[in-house]
């Protein structure tokens, strides 16, 4: 008698997202099954990867993150071209500028820094606000303007902002992020908030307040695991592809800064800074994560690689 | 949990009117409130009163006046063989039958039926000496009709046991022997055949009928109860539904559940 093989039959599917225009417009989500389990459904998409671009000189990054950007730190448009160049496929652009405690920069200058680093790449653009809630808000209603028809992917929408965020994406044709900390149960009713107001629920990216490698990992693995199973039984106020943090995340870890002198038992510095990054990545994709803004481009080869093996159809 | 409307069915009046003036009006009436009531199947019956060879023409007619006033599949219910294969040959989408008894010459009609149209079928745990009992026997019973659905291919995903319950105010006893029925089901096979259940029996003759109907809806999904041939127009039902989803852990909570279960 024949062996029957038992597989997962899963109902439903990720939404599919599109970002960015023309030739270097990008696909994320779309799975039908749980990660790069090929044999049980459709995995449509790579996962892709930002790197990061602020608009003013982070003077905190250690030197192994700066040096790649040597000359280009305080230019936000010559250190997007270099992103380009290290094989980025979107551009995140993170206006920190705009931080009461730095420069307290206005939603128009946000704009107009937008406005040329769009007309500067071709890739497809995240923006991120500098994370004091009222003032992404105000930040992303301009800057959502300035880059009308980009289809761009904005935020982060919280419980107490999203209403502007979302109005703003859904004027000039972005997508959302969605960011709740840590709760499956608050993301998926700030989704569900966010598609009263008509918002498609394939321009909503769920943002779990990913932690690094060693830090928290497996609290949002959990979270993204199970929303992703949700998803694929037919919850659709779950089923949107997963955003990562993993850059600022990754290098705030101790792992990623303690010299070699300090902890020569953990091997060199350069190496295992980098690696934080890299495994922090490959471990939310197979959770399901689909974006990750990362920060250094030496992350970007070695997940590339990781991708390629797993993208290979293991269906049978 | 799948909800299946019972309400086109010969035995209301107003679409025994339908069916004898063959106006569709009441029929798509109740296809589209039951699918607004988040019903997942439309159970079809023509009912008694319709002659025995009309029958499968009166079921055709039913199915697909049906599907086309809601996108739901039906539960195709008669004791007839050539009304249910007519109402399979118009379906469209995953059909269910209802049912067949563990009565072998009726498995042997209905099983084949399912696997050629590959629908789901329902298996009542009886035979022609009756409704048994205990829930031994009823396990007994719906152990015949797996071993049956196994033969002919159709997998335990598409048989859906209905353990038989029985009006409280007759036959009170037969409750917990169901609840016990549905747990034992799920031990039947790996994986396991799925349930359903003729809800409104539980109140039959009864008062306070939504009240009996809901209560024993909501213990029969806590024992293993797949799904439900019930009188969907019932917010209260709908609700407790909903409610039984999240606390079984079927459905993930957010502060909207109510309304998120309600939204297709």
């Amino acid at each position: 008698m024949a062996v029957t093989i038992a597989k997962e039959k899963w109902t439903s599917k990720v939404g599919e997202m599109e970002l960015g225009t023309g030739a270097k417009a990008i696909k994320v989500g779309g799975e039908t099954s749980l990660p790069f389990l090929h044999f049980e459904g459709e995995i449509p998409n790579r996962p892709v990867m930002a790197l990061e671009v602020w608009d003013m000189e982070p003077t905190e990054w250690p030197d192994i993150l700066k040096k790649p950007f040597d000359g280009v730190l305080a230019d936000p448009v010559a250190w997007a071209k270099k992103n380009v160049e290290y094989g980025a496929d979107l551009i995140a652009i993170r206006f920190m500028s705009a931080h009461p405690d730095f420069k307290d920069a206005s939603p128009e200058e946000c704009a107009a820094t937008a406005k040329a680093v769009a007309d500067a790449v071709d890739v497809p653009l995240v923006l991120i606000g500098c994370g004091i809630e009222e003032k992404d808000a105000a930040v992303m209603e301009k800057v959502g303007e300035a880059l009308s028809g980009k289809q761009c992917l904005i935020g982060c929408a919280t419980e107490k902002n999203y209403k502007t965020i979302t109005a703003a994406a859904m004027v000039n044709g972005h997508s959302v992020i969605a960011s709740s900390p840590l709760d499956i149960n608050l993301a998926k009713q700030l989704n569900i908030l966010m598609t009263e107001m008509n918002l498609p629920t394939n321009r909503i990216a769920i943002d779990p307040l990913v932690g690094a490698l060693g830090y928290g990992i497996e609290y949002a693995y959990s979270i993204m695991e199970r929303a992703r199973m949700g998803a694929l039984m037919g919850d659709k106020m779950l089923a949107m592809p997963v955003i990562c943090f993993v850059g600022q995340e990754a290098w705030k870890a101790k792992e990623a800064k303690s010299p070699d002198e300090e902890t020569p038992e953990w091997g060199a510095l350069d190496k295992r800074a980098i690696l934080w990054e890299v495994v922090t990545t490959t471990s939310f994709a197979l959770a399901g994560g689909s974006i990750f803004i990362l920060r250094h481009p030496e992350t970007i080869k070695h997940v590339n690689a990781h991708f390629a093996k797993v993208m290979e159809s293991n269906a049978y | 949990m799948i909800l299946i409307g019972e309400r086109i069915n010969g035995m209301f009046k107003d679409i025994r009117e339908g069916i004898l003036t063959k106006n569709p009006e009441p029929i798509q009436y109740w296809a589209k409130r039951q699918y607004e009531m988040c019903a997942g199947y439309l159970d079809i019956n023509t009912g008694p009163t319709v002659e025995a060879e009309d029958q499968p023409a009166v079921m055709e007619w039913l199915v697909k006046i049906a599907q086309e006033a809601a996108p739901l599949p039906c539960c195709v219910d008669s004791t007839n063989p050539a009304a249910i294969e007519a109402g399979l040959k118009v379906h469209k989408g995953k059909a269910m039958i209802n049912s067949t008894t563990a009565d072998q010459w009726k498995m042997d009609i209905y099983i084949p039926m399912a696997a050629k149209y590959n629908a789901a079928i329902i298996g009542l745990a009886m035979n022609e000496k009756g409704v048994p009992k205990s829930a031994a026997d009823r396990v007994a019973l719906a152990m015949e009709i797996v071993v049956n659905c196994d033969m002919h291919g159709v997998p335990m995903e598409d048989l859906y046991i209905d353990p038989l319950m029985l009006p409280a105010n007759v036959a009170q006893e037969h409750g917990v022997e169901v609840l016990e029925t549905l747990r034992q089901i799920k031990t039947l096979a790996d994986p396991p055949p799925r349930t359903t259940m003729g809800l409104s029996n539980t109140s039959q003759g009864c008062t306070n009928r939504h009240l009996l109907n809901r209560t024993f809806l909501i213990m029969s999904i806590a024992n293993g109860l797949d799904s439900a041939i019930a009188d969907v127009d019932d917010d209260a039902l709908l609700d407790a539904v909903a409610a039984a989803k999240i606390l079984m852990n079927n459905d993930i909570y957010c502060d909207s559940f109510l309304k998120t279960f309600r939204s297709r």
